[in-house]
């Protein structure tokens, strides 16, 4: 039982070209919108669409619309961060559809000052999510309801999840920040 | 005299009260104005799981607005995964949930093995479910434990960590360690388990139904937990799945959704098993929901159990290379952990440390929706929608 | 003159006697309340001071003695002092006319009845005090739950109460004891029953323990708290519990008539039971929530209890007392 799904990973691996239109969700998304699918992958039986994100809000709308994906359920938001990219911020999607037990991940690529549409009209869930994104790499959600910072202090500076941030932190800012905040200590 | 009184009036305002000070400058308005109570609850509040905080906006003890402020026990743990090779990762997968570890590490592993293509043997598989549902039941029985204590009922509390402390005796048996287990390993589990574990745990489950029925004597059909639990922090599914409730909590909506059946892991479509859906939508549906989950959870074990001495020996440990270095390529794993959808995107570059690591905690997600539930109900509400929705604050400032 | 010196001597001795017994219990109250429901809930309770954890009150005692005392800086100095020592006087003095025996009793007031219900409304006073002076949101709202607890409960308390007097005729505690040949509880378990509800309201006890809700309001009332000024809340509060109990005996269980044992151990016996009751019912209940607890109160409990009165009175008047 547990052996089928190997092969089907190793087929999947070995560079076999796939026939993308199988997807539905592919189907759906070039139906409407022709222009907007920059790349498509299929890696360990997940489709990963890569976007321009222009397109982004409305093929949100019609993947949680329409009654053949039904993605009613945003997972989550994720940001990742290539340094050495000419657009180096990435943000994923991960999309579940409740009623079909389907997953489907899309991705837009922003260059360093670009912003990405905010999905929060379409799944309110993205609050949290995105808000999480800008804290930890700084990616601006535009049309997001109240974008602050979620798990970092409200003055923190920099965004931790940056490859060029250093793990413990930029030198000295440690020192700084305890400094300030616990000045009440100094004093006694 | 009224002068008198009124200039008494302000000089108490003055020194303050515990509305707010009078500062120079305000004018004292003989037309009183309705103001919200701003009050903050947290990060230090006995019913608040940990260290989360809500401010909550009140008229009387009515609740107007809500805040959640998170981030208190936040450790960098994404972060730090980016500087650990994948197996030193598994022990901080321990800390996110720490009161299900087993089921965290759960998640984790799966998404290595789907990322770098591994094959489990059949052996760890069964002893991994198995630990899993302890863990569901462990986790379960502290939430009932607490979210009764919070609602005012003490017995429960203690009758619950008795039979919580059975299943950490059962942990600390397999794997030395009661709360942070640390068993799962890439490929397997760390060792197999001792002989005499098979029959203890047997013997868990021969007792867990019955005492299932002691809570439900002081809980299921009591007047006042009723009144405290029905239609109380109500959320429909729409809104619930819109805002990310995921696992239990949006069970307790009549979402037939649980990813064990729905997108089956492991050996899951192999375990019978029933999910449970109740459709009230509140606090009490998802408190049946949890209460159905930890029977069902106690039948997994048993077939578990059944296989395991069934099939004895064999290995539990797949060959992962000392030097683990998985392809290139990302992958997402979830799994039902005992909050809800646990799930871990992993990005490889093909060296030996994640790339990325995300990991998508499922209380992090349940609790955008409780100013939904709470908003329109009283202080003494939120404590049970919190309750009901079940946080672990490791987990949702990972 | 030697009369006078004795008599006040006896009632110095009384006042000794029964207000170092009163709070001797009461310490050894919490100490009972611990054991009982810990063996209730699979476990020992206190186990470590002495046998069985017998000195146990005495170490918290001693511990809460010795404390700091902290005042808010933002809370009113004054009140906050006043207000735990308003509340254990009125719990203390109400023993003043609690007859343990039919001669044992401090002093034998013809108005006893009210006397109590009075002064425990009063009593009430500083825990509404106490939560406004301590200048905390959260003892503010225990305050305000407390205020709009007394409003209700003490209702309810007094008129439970009136059934039974209106068939002794007589508010002094020993005529109510002795006008009853049976226990009122055969002729009045209606008023019984709401009177063992209200009193669960009066003295703040789960399931009505609203006012120190401690998973919703820290600590309620007493959050700002410590040390003496707490104990004497603590202290308080079980002096309550024990005048409760005791009213409960006299009015509904004739008090300290019983066969064969002494009057006083018969009372005390009586007690106990209603104080075991209280434990109990802590042991087994969640808490109400604020508005149903009002609920309950006006709307079940007040038309019951006017029902019960009225019953009563009709019933005396077509049979002219029992």
């Amino acid at each position: 039982m547990a052996e089928e799904p190997i092969k089907d990973r190793e087929k999947a691996d070995s560079e076999v070209p796939i026939d993308f239109s199988k997807f539905v969700e592919v189907r759906k998304i070039k139906e409407k919108y022709p222009e907007a699918i920059v790349d498509l992958k299929y890696f360990r039986d997940e489709l990963t669409i890569v976007l321009k994100k222009e397109y982004l809000l409305n093929v949100c709308f019609l993947l949680r619309d329409d009654p053949e994906t039904k993605y009613n359920f945003l997972t989550e938001v994720i940001g990742v961060h290539y340094p050495n990219r000419e657009k180096p911020f990435e943000v994923v999607y991960h999309l579940y559809s409740v009623e079909y037990a389907r997953r489907v991940r899309l991705k837009v690529m922003l260059g360093e000052d670009e912003e990405v549409e905010s999905v929060y009209p379409v799944w309110p869930s993205a609050n949290w999510y995105e808000r999480e994104c800008f804290d930890m790499f700084g990616i601006r959600f535009t049309n997001h309801p109240d974008l602050r910072r979620i798990l970092l202090p409200e003055d923190w500076e920099g965004y931790p999840l940056r490859k060029d941030y250093p793990l413990e932190g930029p030198p000295g800012y440690r020192e700084k920040w305890l400094k300030e905040h616990l000045s009440l200590y100094n004093k006694l | 005299m009224a002068k008198k009184i009124e200039s008494k009036v302000i000089d108490v305002l003055k020194r303050g009260t515990p509305f707010g000070r009078l500062e120079e400058g305000d004018v004292f308005n003989e037309n009183l104005k309705i103001e919200d109570v701003w009050i903050n609850m947290g990060p230090q509040h006995p019913s608040t799981h940990g260290v989360l905080r809500l401010v909550l906006a009140l008229q009387g003890e009515r609740i107007v607005d809500m805040e959640v402020v998170i981030g208190y026990l936040h450790r960098g743990t994404e972060k730090l995964a980016e500087f650990r090779t994948y197996h030193q990762f598994i022990p901080l997968t321990d800390r996110l949930d720490y009161l299900a570890s087993p089921a965290m590490n759960f998640g984790y592993v799966l998404a290595v093995e789907k990322l770098a293509g591994i094959e489990v043997p059949i052996r760890a598989e069964y002893i991994r479910v198995l630990m899993a549902e302890l863990a569901r039941i462990s986790s379960h029985l502290l939430w009932l434990a607490t979210h009764a204590l919070d609602i005012g009922a003490m017995t429960v509390f203690l009758y619950c960590f008795r039979e919580r402390e059975m299943i950490l005796d059962l942990f600390e048996m397999a794997t030395g360690g009661r709360l942070i287990t640390t068993y799962y390993r890439i490929g397997g589990v760390a060792n197999d388990l001792p002989d005499y574990f098979l029959d203890r745990c047997e013997e868990f489950c021969e007792i867990f139904p019955k005492r299932v029925e002691d809570y439900d004597a002081l809980l299921y059909s009591n007047r006042i937990w009723l009144s405290r639990t029905v239609n109380i922090a109500k959320i429909s599914a729409e809104k619930g799945l819109a805002l990310g409730l995921s696992g239990p909590s949006i069970r307790g909506s009549g979402v037939n959704w649980d990813l064990r059946r729905s997108n089956p892991y492991s050996v899951y479509d192999k375990l019978d098993f029933e999910v449970a859906v109740f459709d009230g939508c509140d606090v009490y549906a998802r408190y049946l929901v949890r209460r159905k989950e930890m029977l069902e959870s106690c039948k997994i074990v048993k077939q578990c159990i059944e296989w395991l001495k069934k099939n004895p020996g064999g290995e539990v440990q797949a060959k992962v290379p000392k030097v683990f270095k998985p392809p290139v390529g990302e992958v997402y794993q979830a799994v039902e952990a005992p909050k809800g959808e646990l799930g871990f995107y992993i990005v490889s570059d093909g060296s030996q440390r994640p790339y990325r690591l995300k990991i998508r905690a499922p209380s992090f997600a349940n609790l955008m929706s409780l100013p939904e539930m709470c908003k329109g109900h009283l202080v003494a509400d939120v404590v049970a929608a919190i309750g009901s929705i079940d946080v672990v604050l490791g987990e949702v400032d990972r | 003159m030697d009369v006078l010196m004795s008599d006040i001597l006896t009632a110095l001795i009384r006042i000794i006697v029964v207000f170092a017994l009163a709070l001797l219990t009461v310490a050894y109250l919490t100490y009972l309340e611990r054991k009982v429901i810990g063996h209730m809930q699979v476990r020992m309770g206190p186990m470590r001071v002495g046998p069985h954890g017998l000195l146990q009150p005495i170490a918290d005692g001693l511990k809460l003695f010795f404390k700091e005392d902290i005042v808010p800086t933002e809370g009113y100095r004054l009140t906050f002092y006043f207000a735990p020592i308003l509340c254990l006087v009125c719990a203390l003095i109400l023993f003043a006319v609690i007859p343990f025996d039919a001669k044992f009793m401090i002093s034998r007031l013809n108005i006893g009845l009210l006397y109590i219900l009075s002064i425990a409304s009063v009593g009430v006073m500083g825990i509404i005090l106490a939560g406004w002076s301590s200048g905390s949101k959260y003892s503010l709202l225990g305050g305000l739950r407390s205020a709009a607890q007394i409003f209700s409960y003490e209702i309810f308390l007094g008129f439970s109460l009136m059934g039974p007097l209106m068939i002794a005729g007589s508010l002094d505690l020993v005529k109510i004891v002795e006008a009853q040949s049976v226990p009122f509880i055969v002729y009045q378990p209606v008023a019984f029953v709401i009177y063992l509800i209200a009193a669960l309201g009066e003295i703040n006890r789960v399931p009505f323990d609203l006012p120190e809700a401690e998973s919703e309001l820290v600590a309620g009332f007493h959050t700002e708290y410590s040390g003496m000024k707490f104990a004497y809340f603590f202290l308080a509060e079980y002096a309550n519990m024990i005048i409760v109990s005791a009213i409960a005996t006299i009015v509904f269980l004739a008090g300290w008539k019983g066969p064969i044992l002494p009057g006083w151990m018969w009372f005390l016996i009586k007690m106990f039971i209603f104080i075991y009751f209280f434990i109990w019912v802590r042991a087994t209940f969640p808490r109400y929530r604020y508005d149903q607890f009002m609920r309950i109160g006006w709307k079940i409990m007040l038309p019951l209890v006017l029902a019960n009165i009225f019953v009563t009175g009709v019933v005396i008047l077509f049979i002219g007392g029992y």
